[in-house]
């Protein structure tokens, strides 16, 4: 039972600051810069391994380091946008396959970080979501009206006097940290399903970016109790069983008719 | 005495790869004076704006203006992800919380009725007057506004000019304004600056329509067919085109 415990805790961690996360990612069409984050999580785990350092530690680095990496290539930039997220995304991705191979003493399990071991999550683990959680919350709450400027009106935001440079790190940044805790959950194919899906279902539900953001969060936590259940009665694995659910609350949102404003 | 200046630009160039997109431009803007910018397509005129706002830096030229000058701006392009589900209201407050001042600003510019209206569901012309109340919100000195009147009919377009003056006149700020046309702003303005690279001309706007540099950049038969139609009304049309009691009817819906 303390399993199951330790693995809803960290799912229901893990989408309370995706809903928030994704909006932004929803909103500034970010799902593939999430994605090429996410791919590149898994050369981090390498590399972590590789370097005997802590895994979510080299996590982190290495996502902020692409992050910052992209933001300063879109600055100078000669190839378009998505070409670039191509490039990094599968790079990354297949250069961490690769240096895992030479790996040799120690066994470990590809397929629980490319899709999520929510089973196998431990305190050390839930310690690690819920303390990246908590930063993010907090960096959120403070910046949210900065955030939210920037992402209406860029050039606006700057001449009144935000530093719109500094707040889309911070953004890039805060989704570097989410997908490094999230990885245990959904693995690094599936992030951006946790991101995008919640926010996509309760769009047409909101009438503010707030309480599309606070809908999002519980809409995904829904999913993940909902996916864990389903894992638990048919032994599916647990991280594509959240995504199942993700995806059928999508679909169930889509069937509900919207309140028409007066 | 001449009103305090606002910003000077002297002999301002801005190239990108060795493209020229402005050449050795000056102008000035002092308070409670409208500026306007008219030339064609690709003549540099939102460059300018951007080099005044200071979100460009100009390749080479000076740019006098007090650091803590308060700029209203309304930008050319305003699109709003439709994933974004955002009031007027909770636009305005991006830039001021109070919402005394945000509901002001929405009865200047003749639309509290759209305060809770989402930001994707309205026209073209209502959302030029949310930007233009947004900008007001910061009382500014400096009002830059690149092409306020796009996607507007005749009739509105004059109502917005008409609106643009009498703020100028309510906060005595300058104003710098991009049009394409000379005729619609012509009573509006006291100077225009006929802009295609480089300064072709610059002064009053009767001055200007005259000018050979002006008649040459947009042709003599293109100026005749600019002329402005006018006409007697016998009701008054809102900024959409929809006459004003139709209005009502929308407000109340």
């Amino acid at each position: 039972m303390d399993i199951l415990l330790y693995a809803l805790l960290a799912g229901i961690g893990v989408a309370l600051v995706a809903g928030p996360l994704g909006s932004f990612v929803v909103w500034r069409r970010m799902a593939y810069f999430s994605d090429t984050l996410a791919h590149s999580a898994l050369l981090g785990v390498a590399l972590g391994l590789v370097l005997s350092l802590p895994i979510p530690l080299m996590v982190v680095i290495l996502c902020a380091t692409l992050a910052v990496l992209l933001l300063l290539l879109q600055i100078n930039q000669t190839l378009s946008a998505d070409t670039l997220l191509g490039i990094l995304a599968h790079t990354s991705l297949a250069l961490g396959l690769f240096i895992v191979s030479f790996i040799k003493d120690i066994r470990i399990d590809l397929m629980a970080y490319l899709f999520g071991d929510l089973l196998s999550v431990t305190a050390q683990d839930l310690a690690w979501i819920y303390g990246g959680g908590l930063c993010i919350l907090m960096t959120l709450i403070l910046f949210w009206d900065s955030l939210l400027a920037v992402t209406v009106h860029e050039e606006l935001a700057r001449i009144e006097g935000v530093p719109v440079e500094r707040i889309k790190l911070t953004l890039m940044l805060m989704l570097a940290l989410v997908v490094a805790v999230a990885m245990k959950i959904v693995g690094v194919l599936l992030i951006s399903a946790l991101l995008i899906i919640p926010a996509a279902t309760v769009r047409r539900h909101s009438n503010s970016p707030e309480t599309m953001a606070i809908a999002a969060s519980l809409c995904g936590m829904v999913a993940v109790i909902f996916g864990l259940s389903m894992s638990y009665h048919w032994d599916s694995p647990a991280g594509p069983s959240v995504v199942v659910a993700c995806f059928v609350l999508f679909i169930g949102s889509q069937l509900i008719p919207v309140k028409t404003p007066q | 005495m001449l009103d305090a200046l606002l910003v000077q630009l002297n002999d301002i160039s801005f190239h990108v790869q060795n493209r020229s997109i402005l050449d050795s431009v000056s102008l000035s803007v002092r308070a409670g004076e409208i500026v306007t910018l008219i030339g064609p397509n690709g003549a540099g005129k939102t460059t300018l704006v951007k080099i005044v706002l200071g979100l460009l830096s100009p390749s080479s030229g000076s740019l006098v203006r007090n650091s803590k000058l308060r700029l209203g701006y309304m930008p050319q392009k305003f699109h709003l992800d439709p994933n974004l589900p955002l009031s007027v209201t909770r636009f305005l407050k991006l830039t001021q919380k109070a919402d005394a001042a945000i509901e002001a600003s929405l009865r200047e510019v003749g639309i509290l009725h759209l305060a809770k209206s989402a930001i994707t569901s309205i026209s073209g012309g209502e959302l030029q007057r949310v930007l233009l109340a947004r900008a007001l919100l910061r009382k500014p000195q400096l009002l830059v506004l690149d092409e306020p009147v796009q996607g507007v009919d005749v009739a509105g377009q004059s109502e917005l000019y008409q609106l643009i003056s009498h703020v100028k006149d309510h906060y005595h700020c300058g104003v710098l304004m991009v049009s394409h046309d000379l005729h619609l702003v012509m009573s509006a303005t006291d100077t225009v600056v006929c802009l295609n690279q480089h300064v072709c001309c610059q002064g009053h706007p009767d001055t200007v329509s005259s000018d050979p540099a002006y008649l040459s950049l947009f042709g003599k038969k293109g100026v005749d067919s600019m002329a402005t139609y006018t006409h007697h009304h016998d009701h008054q049309h809102d900024l959409s085109g929809h006459v004003v009691d139709q209005q009502k009817e929308r407000a109340g819906r």
